[in-house]
């Protein structure tokens, strides 16, 4: 099969449980080879797609395709996928090795190919000398190796990856990240990665499907979604976003907070209301006298590599990033070049987010905690 | 404080082995009297394996106590995985109502039901005698389902769903990923109901009392009769001889369970 | 869709055989009880077995009474020795919880009965009496040797279900109190016992539904002279093959119970919400 041609379709997949949709009329392509990830919030209907995928769930309306073949109706284990379940869902009653032997016994592989296979992996996943340990007492990283050598043992097509990383502590979470990006390199196949971390989202996935309430919001390499977020949502979602009301003047020119600005944006109508979004590293902190904008320092917190300060203009509180202190109280100018400037059209999301005036760090840190779907 | 503990354990201790030890002792009485000792023997022993009747009646409770166990559990095991599936609440909190039924119920109406069901139904069939060993074992088995039930049940909801999804996904049938997946997962509470089944058989006189037929007997059921009349230490022998049995049998079970029980521990330390 | 249908049928399948053998063992002899006691022996309506109950007042008062006795007297005794046992070492703990346990294995029938050899006119109490020259004194036959026979049987039951609650209560809890200035009997009255009400109840129900519906202590302890509800049911059924009769009273037994332990939940549940009804 070649790279680049779709080795995974969703058509119009509706899926609703108990009356709520949890998928509305779902549209995705997957290319062949490709690191997907499907990102989004608890219940935006991620981890129902992969499972739709994997075939735990048949959807109510809509196909999907394998290959171009119509997958519906399709059990589990007739699919040319194999999963990484959250918390890996290891058997607890065999040891590293009859885990990793499952697949190929069930296909009833002889014995002694199974043990050839089994070491293969085993190096693979750097686990050589485990195969007799109980699984229950590996470290988090550990199992979620032997989850992967467990999958990968069936040579899947594509491999689904259902938040693998979430059990893992900060730093064991980065090493991991590294780790399964090179995998799938290293391997060429398709990886379908379901998380809420954006951070992680970016960084190593080819393609990043923003999902919000059981539909795509956006679809693109993890560049386009921070450089140009299609509405407020995914602007708001993946990094920090100053999101303003503004109208588009014409081609190139726009006017926010009472100011005209040069932009990099056309197409739209003249006097078009739109939403504008500028990321907080994007603004500089000029003198007063300066500024395209003027307003007062309100807040002011130390971030390590830098200063994250709340400048309230004209009411409209913006965060700004930068190397430099400056005091509480201060009135100080902003310079916004045109490449700093993203102009979205108009949505529903438009007015709910984007304002610092409320901003706290520990209420978005709480609200990933709680995240389980 | 630590004087009234001490007191309370001895008082309690005391009251509740006393009947114990009198069952102990005098079953090793050389005379018949169950009140006043009178030497050493082993003469009710030897009397009890001389009785056929005795033999007989342990093993009709055993053959009763296994068949009813195991039907028991095995329904009560699939009864539970559907249950467990079941999506309509209203529905499942229904059944859980009407399996609870039993185990609230005194054994004596539940007896006395069971039985006015099997003489309505023996006399529209024009049977002359509608209570037999399929009676009793069809009682026996509805009064271990709920337990059965409610062993399975828990076991099922925590195991990890994903697990019997991870073997689907990597190749099994459902029914194959039950048995190769979800049954090491909850084999202890399967166990369990086939024990806790077992034992309330064995040890049950009242619901058999009334739903039992003339021609099988158990061990309760002969014991209530003997007690009818005087009783003679040989009962006291044979209950001696079932209680240190059990003795023997809690033991191990003891002993197995603190050993699963730590191996739980060192795999909750790793977590 | 196929799916979906053929997932219900597969749970379907899974739940037939347990639906229908409750519904045939379970529910329906329920009716039957209901209408044996509602028809005569020939099978045609009748309030006669209904009527009949009245005679019976007095043993269903009796009954009643030792019944709620025996539940006190355990509940009184089960509950500082399953506070104590709570608060030891876990191995002593396993081991209290065995030795609790382990006359239970033994059939009731024998317990019952070594208590009456223990008890009777010539039985070890009043021969030790005898070896030191006092009056035998008459036991069996009296109330107390029948309550004394619900308390012995039952008891674990009382102390399992509050020794596994109270084994289970954060021991913070008790020092948060006493940091607050809790003294023991606040901390009882405020904490250990409203925390442990679970277990408490279903140690009452544990204890009260066999001691009410008991026939075979009350023959043996109450030496033929008291008369409980059980005896009066088993009595018309294996002896007096009165079905009918021993119907209504089964059904009235029945009812009192399922009404006495919904009134218990649901006191139960009202106390978790506003802690006005107090044990003590």
């Amino acid at each position: 099969m070649l790279k680049e041609q779709n080795i995974i379709e969703l058509r119009d997949i509706c899926v609703s449980f108990d009356g709520e949709q949890v998928l509305n009329n779902l549209n995705l392509s997957i290319r062949n080879g490709e690191f997907v990830t499907l990102l989004g919030r608890s219940g935006c209907g991620k981890t129902t797609t992969l499972r739709i995928i994997a075939g735990f769930l048949e959807p109510d309306a809509g196909d999907i395709l394998f290959d171009s073949n119509r997958m519906n109706g399709v059990p589990p284990y007739e699919r040319p996928v194999n999963t990484i379940f959250q918390r890996y869902a290891l058997f607890p009653h065999y040891n590293v090795y009859d885990n990793i032997a499952f697949g190929p016994r069930v296909r009833k592989v002889p014995e002694k190919e199974i043990k050839q296979q089994v070491t293969e992996m085993l190096k693979f996943v750097n686990l050589q000398g485990f195969e007799k340990r109980s699984v229950n007492l590996l470290s988090g990283g550990q199992q979620q190796r032997v989850a992967i050598a467990r999958a990968l043992i069936n040579r899947p097509q594509v491999l689904l990856l259902d938040e693998p990383l979430a059990a893992l502590d900060l730093k064991l979470r980065k090493d991991m990240q590294n780790e399964l990006r090179n995998l799938q390199r290293q391997l060429g196949i398709t990886f379908i990665y379901v998380t809420h971390d954006q951070e992680e989202a970016l960084s190593m996935s080819d393609t990043v499907v923003v999902m919000n309430e059981g539909r795509v919001e956006q679809i693109g390499t993890p560049l386009e979604i921070y450089n140009e977020p299609i509405n407020a949502f995914v602007a708001d979602f993946i990094g920090e976003a100053n999101i303003l009301d503004g109208t588009m003047n014409n081609d190139y020119r726009v006017n926010f907070s009472g100011h005209d600005f040069q932009c990099l944006d056309k197409g739209f109508k003249p006097g078009e209301e739109v939403d504008i979004v500028v990321r907080p590293e994007d603004v500089d902190i000029v003198p007063p006298e300066e500024g395209m904008l003027i307003g007062e320092v309100t807040s002011v917190t130390f971030r390590g590599v830098l200063f994250e300060i709340i400048v309230d203009i004209g009411g409209f509180k913006w965060m700004i990033q930068t190397t430099d202190y400056h005091e509480t109280g201060h009135r100080v100018g902003l310079s916004v070049l045109p490449d700093a400037i993203h102009v979205m059209r108009k949505s529903k999301y438009s007015g709910l987010y984007g304002d610092f005036s409320s901003y706290s760090d520990e209420i978005d840190q709480l609200s990933e905690l709680t995240e389980d779907e | 404080m630590k004087a009234t503990e001490r007191i309370l354990n001895i008082l309690i201790f005391t009251f509740l082995y006393a009947p114990l030890l009198v069952m102990v002792v005098f079953s090793f009485n050389a005379s018949k009297s169950t009140a006043v000792l009178s030497g050493f023997s082993f003469y009710w022993y030897k009397e009890l394996f001389a009785s056929s009747d005795t033999i007989t009646a342990l093993q009709n409770t055993l053959i009763l106590a296994v068949a009813s166990a195991t039907i028991a559990t095995v329904l009560g095991l699939i009864a539970a995985v559907g249950i467990f599936r079941m999506r309509s609440k209203p529905l499942r909190n229904t059944v859980m109502t009407i399996t609870d039924i039993p185990m609230m119920n005194p054994d004596i109406v539940t007896g006395v039901s069971l039985m006015l069901l099997f003489v309505f139904i023996g006399r529209l069939l024009g049977l002359a005698n509608s209570l037999s060993f399929i009676t009793l074992l069809i009682a026996h088995i509805t009064f271990n389902l709920p337990y059965a039930i409610l062993n399975i049940l828990p076991k099922l909801r925590q195991t990890d769903r994903n697990l019997s999804y991870a073997a689907m996904d990597l190749g099994c049938t459902p029914v194959k990923a039950f048995f190769k997946v979800t049954m090491p997962a909850i084999r202890p509470g399967v166990l369990a109901a086939w024990l806790m089944g077992f034992t309330l058989s064995l040890d049950d006189f009242v619901i058999s009392y009334y739903t039992n037929g003339a021609s099988f007997q158990t061990l309760p059921l002969k014991i209530f009769a003997m007690t009818k009349k005087t009783v003679k230490p040989d009962m006291y022998a044979l209950s001696s001889l079932i209680f240190i049995t059990i003795l023997v049998l809690l033991i191990l079970v003891n002993i197995l369970q603190s050993k699963s029980q730590k191996d739980n521990n060192r795999t909750l330390k790793k977590e | 869709m196929k799916h979906t249908n053929r997932r219900s049928l597969r749970t379907g399948l899974l739940n037939g055989p347990y639906l229908l053998w409750s519904a045939i063992f379970i529910v329906v002899p329920l009716f039957m009880i209901a209408y044996y006691a509602f028809t005569d022996s020939s099978g045609a309506f009748t309030w006669e077995n209904i009527r009949m109950l009245t005679l019976y007042k007095e043993t269903f008062a009796i009954s009643l009474w030792y019944s709620l006795l025996a539940t006190v007297i355990t509940f009184i005794i089960s509950f500082p020795f399953a506070y104590f046992m709570s608060r030891r070492s876990a191995s002593a703990q396993r081991m209290m919880t065995l030795l609790i346990m382990l006359p239970m294995w033994m059939n009731l029938l024998i317990r019952t009965y070594s208590w009456m050899n223990i008890l009777e006119r010539n039985g070890i109490i009043n021969n030790i009496l005898g070896l030191i020259g006092l009056e035998p004194l008459k036991m069996i036959g009296t109330g107390g040797a029948v309550v004394l026979g619900m308390v012995y049987n039952y008891i674990p039951y009382m102390i399992i279900p509050i020794y596994t609650i109270l084994v289970k209560m954060d021991p913070a809890l008790l020092e948060a109190a006493e940091d607050l200035g809790a003294s023991f009997l606040v901390k009882l009255r405020r904490i250990i016992l409203p925390l442990s009400l679970p277990g408490i109840l279903s140690g009452i129900i544990m204890v009260f539904v066999p001691s009410i519906s008991t026939f075979y202590i009350s023959q043996k302890l109450g030496g033929g002279k008291i008369m409980l509800i059980g005896d009066v049911i088993d009595r018309q059924i294996q002896t007096a093959y009165n079905y009918n009769l021993g119907a209504s009273l089964s059904l009235v037994l029945m009812v009192f119970i399922l009404l006495s332990m919904a009134l218990l939940n649901r006191a139960g549940k009202d106390d978790n919400e506003d802690e006005g009804v107090m044990l003590i």
